[in-house]
């Protein structure tokens, strides 16, 4: 076994004063690392993760390459796409929505829209571990090695740093997405109440109440969120001193938290849920019942 | 001489054990040391409502009387057998032979991530020595009276974490260093993180480790994949309720441009440095030679 000493050709790469002193090298017991004892489908939930997060990803590619039929506006019906809201650019003016203005912006305007959802949700505490296990393989699933695993020679990776280096120490920005993903979910709930508004008044079709049920799982997700958590209550030391923060963050977030994953999922299938039923509506594909 | 109650105890037992229905299963146990080992398969009864545990000793007192296994409380509150059966880490006290398949080889080794001693005994020292590497906790002035006082409500968040047996499963699940042995060196580990956040936590805890559970205590390794929170026996929600409150905490410190310029702004001291808090709370500098070296729980 060796033991690490404290010595200046030995520097902490996290930057700290020192390695621990701990030993490493000694010789570990039971069968290589690399042979996988568990005898369950471990590779079941990766798997199925990947599935989701790859069918999301394609369908919102082909939603953003569409660039059109995500305002129902000439059927009556003010229902505008979740992945095209805000929407402000040339082809929301040609679409009739109301908002459009930026005849310099020609793309897609749901590739605005996707940037910023799209770095909250890749920063989450919840996606990172999806993705990490899914794509990262790091590690595909517990007890099971990970792509790089160098415990016995041959790992991919020579070392693993984990986020201390670029780029995965930019998820350290997670809570600065947060402040655009609020923003983001009240210009949808803006949208879910504007789906109450039809041309002779006040109405609910089936579409409203799809907006409706996302702009809930959507602020389910949002205020479930890791960062919010802290910054709102669980960065305190004395709750007992902030006593409406420490309300907030029992009675409402730590609940909505501990099902940061529903959510996540919930508000993915509810945005695409949304967005096909707003494009088979604008698309004369269907028509939109209304219930009063 | 046992006892007349001792006797009729010993004679119910044998009594409920002869009436309970048996079945054969086959334990597929890791047999070594340093020098290495090999999985050996052991053919033995298991009656109904075992745990694994039961299974391994009835190994040890028929057919295996050399077989090294670490066991105290049989009650899933010492932390002392840890293992990883069917490849899962679990206490052998805590899994039931009912909840495996019967109709395949049980699979029994011990933890990958440390050394091996013997069998299924391994050398858990790392974690002792990392736990020596954790400034104390460093409660400010009492008050007028010569008392400490603190609310219910601020110390019911950190008493989760006291729950912890110290069976060193997250440890040994954490990929962080089973996958990679040089990075035991600079990473405490989910136990120790889960303890990093009950002093960060504590109301009266005067130490900012923030700063030092960054540089020194490795946090950034961590990629939140919850193995540990999966594996803990104890249901301590390790990753929601510490490691990722304790990343947090470290983004006011070192990543927040928001807080850096509010503490300019309204003066306040900025996080103290690894080496700062090194120098004032008492380190493995001081005493962590002695845990560096020790050896572990006896087998």
């Amino acid at each position: 076994m060796t033991v690490v000493e404290e010595t200046p050709g030995a520097p902490n790469p996290n930057g700290g004063v020192a390695p621990i002193p701990v030993r490493i090298g000694g010789v570990r017991g039971g069968p290589p690392l690399r042979k996988i004892l568990r005898r369950d489908t471990w590779w079941l939930q990766p798997a199925l993760t990947a599935l989701g997060l790859l069918g999301f990803i394609g369908y919102s590619i082909w939603a953003a390459l569409r660039n059109g039929d995500f305002y129902a506006g000439a059927y009556g019906r003010d229902y505008l796409s979740p992945l095209y809201s805000p929407c402000l650019t040339h082809s929301c003016t040609t679409a009739g929505y109301v908002w459009g203005g930026w005849s310099w912006w020609r793309i897609s305007p749901a590739w605005l829209i996707l940037a910023f959802p799209g770095a909250f949700r890749t920063t989450c505490y919840y996606y990172r571990k999806a993705y990490y296990r899914s794509f990262w393989f790091s590690p595909p699933a517990c007890a099971v090695p990970d792509a790089g695993s160098t415990a016995e020679g041959n790992g991919l990776r020579k070392r693993y740093s984990g986020e201390t280096r670029f780029p995965l120490i930019l998820q350290n920005i997670h809570r600065y997405t947060w402040y655009f993903a609020v923003i983001f979910a009240g210009i949808l709930t803006w949208d879910a109440i504007a789906a109450f508004r039809f041309p002779n008044g006040i109405g609910l079709g089936v579409g409203t109440i799809i907006l409706v049920i996302n702009a809930v799982f959507i602020w389910a997700y949002t205020l479930g969120c890791h960062a919010c958590r802290h910054l709102c209550g669980g960065g305190l030391k004395q709750f007992s001193k902030h006593k409406s923060r420490y309300w907030l963050w029992k009675n409402v977030l730590t609940h909505l938290n501990e099902h940061h994953q529903l959510f996540a999922w919930c508000s993915l299938f509810s945005i695409i849920v949304s967005d096909l039923y707003i494009y088979l509506v604008a698309s004369g594909t269907i028509t939109d019942p209304r219930i009063f | 001489m046992a006892s007349t109650t001792e006797q009729a105890a010993a004679t119910t037992n044998e009594a409920a054990q002869s009436a309970a229905p048996r079945r054969s299963v086959t334990l597929r146990l890791w047999r070594g040391d340093a020098d290495g080992g090999g999985l050996v398969d052991y053919e033995v009864p298991a009656l109904e409502g075992e745990v694994v545990l039961d299974v391994v000793h009835r190994i040890q007192a028929t057919s295996a009387p050399d077989l090294a296994v670490r066991w105290n409380c049989k009650a899933g509150k010492c932390g002392s057998c840890s293992a990883e059966i069917n490849g899962k880490p679990r206490l052998m006290c805590m899994t039931r032979m009912s909840t495996l398949p019967q109709d395949e080889p049980i699979t029994v080794s011990p933890m990958r991530t440390f050394p091996v001693i013997r069998d299924l005994v391994t050398d858990v020292s790392y974690n002792f020595t990392v736990a020596a590497a954790i400034p104390a906790f460093s409660p400010g002035p009492r008050e007028a009276d010569g008392t400490y006082r603190m609310a219910q409500v601020d110390i019911d968040r950190s008493q989760e974490f006291r729950k912890c047996i110290e069976c060193f499963l997250c440890q040994n699940v954490c990929h962080v260093i089973r996958d990679h042995e040089d990075n035991k060196q600079y990473y405490a580990g989910p136990r120790f993180l889960a303890r990093l956040a009950e002093l960060e936590m504590h109301p009266l805890d005067n130490l900012d480790r923030r700063r030092y559970i960054s540089e020194q205590m490795g946090i950034g390794l961590c990629n939140i994949t919850k193995c540990c929170t999966e594996v803990c026996p104890e249901s301590i929600h390790i990753t929601d309720n510490a490691i990722i409150p304790l990343k947090e905490r470290v983004v006011d410190a070192r990543y927040d441009p928001v807080a850096w310029l509010g503490r300019k702004l309204l003066g306040r001291k900025p996080p103290k440095s690894a080496t700062a808090v090194a120098a004032v709370a008492p380190l493995w500098r001081d005493r962590g030679a002695e845990h560096a070296g020790a050896g572990s729980k006896e087998a």
